[in-house]
């Protein structure tokens, strides 16, 4: 028997337009100061952007600020570190602020020399952030068959809407994905096993796949048991 | 007349169908955009495309070109040059005339259209007109003003923080100014004769024209004679890889008959290509489909520039899924993440070293070169930017960095 949700999934892309703060940071401590007070979509925009700039690369680029450290001021090994934080560990954008200030500050009192590291003129870091503009698609589903057809055919800026803009800039408690499926379909594990998925370390077309994986895993599994209780 | 469902194969069905999304949001809205010149540069390039196509996705959409004489546009070039940030002496004549026109064409064109996209210094006095009016204007400023000279930019800055918004098309070529600015690269146009796919006997047909033979590897540098090129290093980068590794070098550009120095700069890079059968220095008249022959037929394309706008051609390289060796300046680091989509290099020796990797290590060419392309798909087409002109329009009616259409 399939089952059919009161609620369909409807699936919301978005859009994004970079607008430019005029802020800048030369050396690693201009860097950290200016995460503090910078707004949250500036930070969103260093941490996304580039997954979507570059959602075809395998491996990933590291993010902006792990990128500019290691080919800007050269230091590979701080670069790593930076490119090493586990976005998908925290459950908030002032979490990943607060995680990358962190790294900042404990990387210049653990290698002083560090501090002496400044941008040649012209390569400085600009933040910038993003305004994303959000949207229906014409997909919906209600339930698990659906949900899997509509996954296939989505844009992939539809799934890294819900799989982290959704979580992060609207703070939602989980990806999108996981939380319809818990709660309108009943489905807990399918949702722990999606809401496992790091999208930060593979393609765009990596992580519908993975997804794909699992929900067909799924849905033979349900049909499995469908059959039987027939016989 | 090209049709937006015309790059549905190359940007893909999903773009195609955003845009037209966004344009139902735009529908009842009018565009003006008004430039300098209506041929010739990128701007009238663009917008040759981009207003018929935001008329077919049913934008009312108008452009109007502003007029000027000589000595306008003799003025015009020095600002220009001065923003870019040659020292140019402006006299207070020519400030007058700049002036003096632009009010003229601001009394001449009306400007009413709910949003008003003003490109370049040239007609930037249109912004006259805004005080009587409830629209909206855009400045969009297509040049690197980040090593401007300070008293032209002052002298413009007036007028320019009376816009609603400000467009730049690299990170670094915006200033701190007291009003929202936009970050959109340009574009190319894969439907071009730059850029469409051209069959092999057409490159080789184009080679044969020029003399050259495909026995070698090619570097090309395609650029006008200019010393910001560096076309002289690019010559010198090319003498070390050629110690080691047998290859040609093609040195392509036109020369500007109103620029006496890019004469100079030519005979220059002649003098010291003597001697070398293998170094091509041609003097190219603006070819589109010899342009796209010679970077096609090119093992390695290097753009060696001191200083650089966006760089065009080097999303032009990258799109032909070509490896480039490029510096680090203007809005090439926005193109290329080094070692992802090409290299990124600071001196000659850096650039010969690079060529060397990419002509000694066939398979990871080929990788930046389809990492290159697909980086030019996504983000550098015609569509993203017309997608992205669409978003701008949207975002002067909103303030929140969340929008729901």
């Amino acid at each position: 028997m399939t089952f059919k949700a009161n609620e369909p999934f409807i699936f919301y892309s978005s859009l994004q337009l970079v607008e430019l703060t005029g802020v800048k940071a030369a050396s690693l401590a201009e860097l950290a100061g200016h995460i503090r007070a910078i707004g949250a979509s500036s930070i969103y925009h260093h941490t996304h952007q580039f997954v979507r700039q570059h959602l075809y690369l395998s491996p990933e680029p590291p993010n902006d600020f792990a990128y500019w450290v290691s080919d800007v001021l050269g230091d590979e090994r701080f670069g790593e570190a930076l490119s090493a934080i586990d976005i998908m560990a925290y459950p908030s954008i002032g979490s990943i602020r607060e995680a990358l200030i962190s790294t900042i500050e404990r990387a210049l009192g653990e290698r002083p020399r560090l501090k002496n590291l400044t941008a040649p003129e012209g390569e400085e870091f600009d933040f910038l952030k993003s305004i994303s503009f959000i949207f229906p698609t014409d997909y919906k589903a209600h339930t698990l068959g659906e949900f899997s057809d509509c996954l296939r055919l989505v844009s992939l800026d539809s799934i890294y809407f819900h799989m982290f803009e959704a979580r992060l800039r609207l703070e939602r408690p989980t990806n999108d994905f996981s939380n319809w499926l818990a709660t309108s379909l009943g489905e807990e594990g399918l949702a722990v096993n999606i809401a496992r998925i790091d999208p930060y370390t593979q393609t765009g077309e990596g992580i519908r796949a993975t997804i794909l994986r699992i929900l067909e895993r799924r849905i033979k599994a349900l049909a499995d048991i469908h059959s039987t209780a027939q016989e | 007349m090209v049709k937006l469902e015309e790059y549905e194969p190359i940007a893909g069905k999903g773009v195609i169908g955003e845009i037209r999304l966004l344009a139902e949001r735009l529908k009842g809205r009018s565009v003006q955009h008004i430039n300098s010149t209506a041929v010739g540069g990128g701007v009238a390039e663009i917008l040759n495309r981009m207003v018929p196509l935001l008329r077919e996705c049913g934008v009312d959409a108008r452009w109007d070109v502003i007029k000027g004489g000589e000595q306008f546009f003799n003025a015009t070039k020095k600002i220009h040059n001065a923003l870019h940030g040659a020292d140019e002496e402006i006299s207070g004549d020519m400030w007058d005339i700049f002036w003096e026109t632009g009010k003229r064409n601001s009394e001449e064109i009306p400007c009413a259209s709910d949003i008003v996209f003003v490109h370049d210094p040239q007609p930037i006095a249109m912004v006259n007109q805004k005080d009587g009016r409830r629209n909206k204007w855009i400045w969009r400023c297509h040049i690197d003003i980040s090593h401007a000279q300070e008293r032209v930019f002052d002298a413009l800055r007036g007028q320019i923080i009376r816009y609603d918004a400000a467009v730049f098309s690299a990170p670094s070529f915006a200033r701190t100014l007291p009003l929202r600015q936009f970050l959109i690269a340009p574009s190319l146009d894969p439907l071009s004769d730059k850029n469409k796919d051209l069959p092999r006997n057409v490159v080789e047909e184009v080679l044969a024209a020029y003399g050259i033979k495909s026995d070698k590897p090619i570097v090309t540098q395609v650029s006008r004679f200019d010393r910001l090129k560096d076309p002289v290093g690019v010559i010198n980068a090319y003498r070390k890889v050629k110690r080691y590794m047998d290859c040609q070098l093609i040195l392509a550009g036109g020369t500007a008959a109103d620029d006496p120095e890019s004469v100079e700069v030519f005979e220059q890079v002649k003098r010291q290509a003597e001697g070398d059968p293998d170094i091509h220095v041609l003097l190219m008249p603006q070819n589109d489909i010899h342009v796209n022959a010679i970077q096609r037929a090119s093992a390695v394309i290097l753009q060696k520039s001191v200083r650089e706008g966006f760089g065009l051609t080097v999303t032009e390289a990258l799109w032909k899924e070509k490896p480039v060796v490029a510096s680090a300046v203007g809005g090439i680091p926005a193109q290329i993440r080094h070692k992802h989509h090409g290299l990124l290099c600071h001196s000659v020796d850096g650039a010969a070293l690079a060529i060397k990797q990419i002509l000694q290590n066939p398979e990871y060419a080929r990788r930046l070169g389809e990492n290159g392309k697909e980086h030019v798909r996504r983000n550098f087409l015609l569509t993203r930017h017309l997608k992205d002109y669409l978003l701008l329009f949207l975002s002067l009616y909103e303030t929140e960095d969340m929008v729901y259409l």
